[in-house]
């Protein structure tokens, strides 16, 4: 990066690690900070849609909606996450390829699996070969967020079923008996008061979303643990900058930023429960929970 | 669920869209993913630039020249290597992988393009260690692997081959079993802390795998493996990465 860093044996000291922290890989160290939090960013919103179709669909009147949402979430709930993200979006990949193959080439005469081998035609091939890598490293960040969404949103549909289910029926009596129809009564009665059961069920999700990114490696995205481990092991000589193990410190750097995410997210969901409880006919709505702070 | 069956569709439409617009920018050129580990020097690990190097790098790209391919890149983690070459994500597999019975079950190798070169155990230095009893690490399914289960002393895998050095560093294992030429720069620069205790010659060359279903790819790649034994530029370079000691053709 630094002009002097071209030849780092001749270099000590403050100039050697001020051009070791500044290689390309320690950019890209950088750089997956920014991915995780990107990730994250779209992950909650989206499995929190997920989970809201699941919680909606399993309480559905509709019985093969119902049996959809309560499938959905049993199914995804019961699998080991190491085994969907091993599966998953292999799976994910290969029927998408597997729909365009079917558009795209339709007078193919080969077999699709052929052994142990699954074969499409070049050109249904997702991202094609000769698309440059950061189109590969931009599609399996989606099927990334793909798969958490989906695994989470298992969660999440669950956690908000069962909000619904904790709505007073007393509240929904009265709602009645003010003449509200079905949808004035879940807009203005039910969805307020499901989330303040909701939420701490929900921020749990949030919190072990926010450590669940190192499983992005096994679907080839770099997060920062993997970095973390890379650029920590102990390098020969030859590597231009040779050291020992140095894993404690990157880890101790992952457990910084940890710390402050969990802090932060801490903050945010504390005043997101006050905000929900105002008003409410709950203990901490009505204000005596302030004193137990 | 309707959020799943809107996103899924949306996802599809989206990288659909994306690959549309590649293609319209260029000709069907004939591009090939070489597939590494990118953490197992000299034979394959990523610079400070943070782009493959090593022998395999010089040997693939020369190899891709010859066979008139542009090839691409990517690294992947030892443990699922042969499921996402199977699977399409790359086509083949460049990562210093032994030529065995078992995977060639699975997939396809081309000819070797490095001589079969012993694997050594290393421990640390001044200790007596029974290599036949003691507790040995050993990278996740190499043969390595596979030779230390079956050998009578206690097995412990890891997924990184910088994982085995550091079990071996704190004590967890008595000795590594490696590739001799990964394990020696690193004893060679551990200022005496680590020592090679034993020697053991277990499988044949390293070849490169492929796709079963990929023949054609298989003939380029051996063709061009074939002329640079023939002319010379295959030893030449294993002289240049491991040393004028190394085995060589």
């Amino acid at each position: 990066m630094f002009s002097g860093c071209e030849d780092p044996s001749r270099l000590d000291g403050g100039a050697w690690l001020l051009c070791y922290l500044t290689t390309p890989t320690h950019q890209s160290f950088y750089l997956a900070f920014g991915t995780v939090l990107l990730l994250l960013a779209i992950t909650a919103p989206l499995s929190l849609l997920f989970g809201f179709g699941g919680a909606l669909a399993s309480r559905s009147v509709i019985a093969p909606l119902r049996w959809l949402g309560r499938g959905y979430i049993a199914m995804v709930r019961g699998v080991p996450e190491i085994v969907f993200f091993m599966f998953g979006p292999i799976a994910l990949d290969q029927a998408f390829e597997y729909l365009r193959h079917r558009v795209m080439c339709p007078d193919w005469s080969e077999p699709v699996r052929r052994g142990n081998d699954f074969v499409v035609c070049t050109a249904a091939k997702l991202p094609l070969n000769a698309d440059p890598q950061w189109m590969h490293e931009i599609y399996g960040f989606a099927l990334a967020i793909l798969s958490f969404a989906i695994v989470y949103g298992a969660f999440c549909g669950n956690t908000i079923r069962g909000a619904f289910d904790a709505v007073p029926q007393a509240q929904i009596e009265t709602a009645r008996a003010y003449g509200m129809n079905r949808r004035q009564l879940f807009w203005r009665i039910l969805l307020p008061q499901m989330w303040i059961f909701a939420l701490p069920g929900l921020s749990n999700i949030w919190m072990i979303l926010t450590k669940a990114t190192p499983l992005l490696f096994l679907l080839g995205v770099e997060d920062i643990v993997y970095w973390a481990r890379e650029l920590g092991s102990a390098k020969t000589r030859a590597y231009s900058f040779p050291h020992p193990n140095w894993q404690l410190w990157y880890f101790l750097a992952l457990l910084v930023f940890y710390l402050g995410l969990t802090r932060v997210s801490e903050i945010v969901l504390a005043r997101l429960n006050r905000r929900l409880n105002h008003g409410q006919a709950t203990l901490a709505g009505s204000g005596r929970m302030a004193a137990g702070r | 669920m309707k959020a799943l069956i809107k996103g899924t569709i949306a996802g599809l439409a989206l990288s659909v869209a994306l690959s549309g617009m590649a293609m319209s920018g260029m000709a069907m050129a004939d591009t090939i993913r070489m597939g590494t580990e990118g953490a197992y020097p000299p034979y394959n690990f990523l610079n400070d630039k943070g782009e493959v190097d090593g022998f395999e790098r010089e040997l693939g790209d020369e190899m891709c020249k010859r066979a008139g391919l542009t090839c691409e890149w990517v690294t992947n983690e030892w443990d699922s290597i042969i499921p996402n070459l199977v699977s399409g994500n790359y086509d083949t597999i460049i990562a210093g992988m032994s030529i065995t019975e078992e995977r060639d079950k699975v997939i396809d190798f081309t000819q070797d393009y490095f001589p079969p070169s012993p694997s050594y155990f290393v421990g640390l230095a001044g200790q007596s260690i029974d290599v036949k009893g003691g507790v040995i690490a050993a990278q996740t399914a190499t043969i390595q692997a596979g030779f230390v289960a079956e050998s009578g002393a206690t097995l412990v895998e890891f997924a990184t081959p910088d994982e085995t050095i550091q079990a071996v560093r704190n004590g967890e294992a008595d000795a590594v079993l490696a590739d001799g030429d990964y394990l020696m720069p690193i004893v060679d620069e551990s200022n005496g802390e680590l020592a090679v205790v034993g020697q053991e010659s277990i499988g044949g060359g390293i070849g490169m795998g492929i796709r079963e279903s990929d023949g054609g790819l298989k003939a380029k790649m051996d063709k061009a493996i074939g002329s640079m034994k023939a002319d010379g530029t295959l030893n030449t370079m294993i002289k240049k990465w491991f040393g004028d000691d190394a085995n060589v053709y």
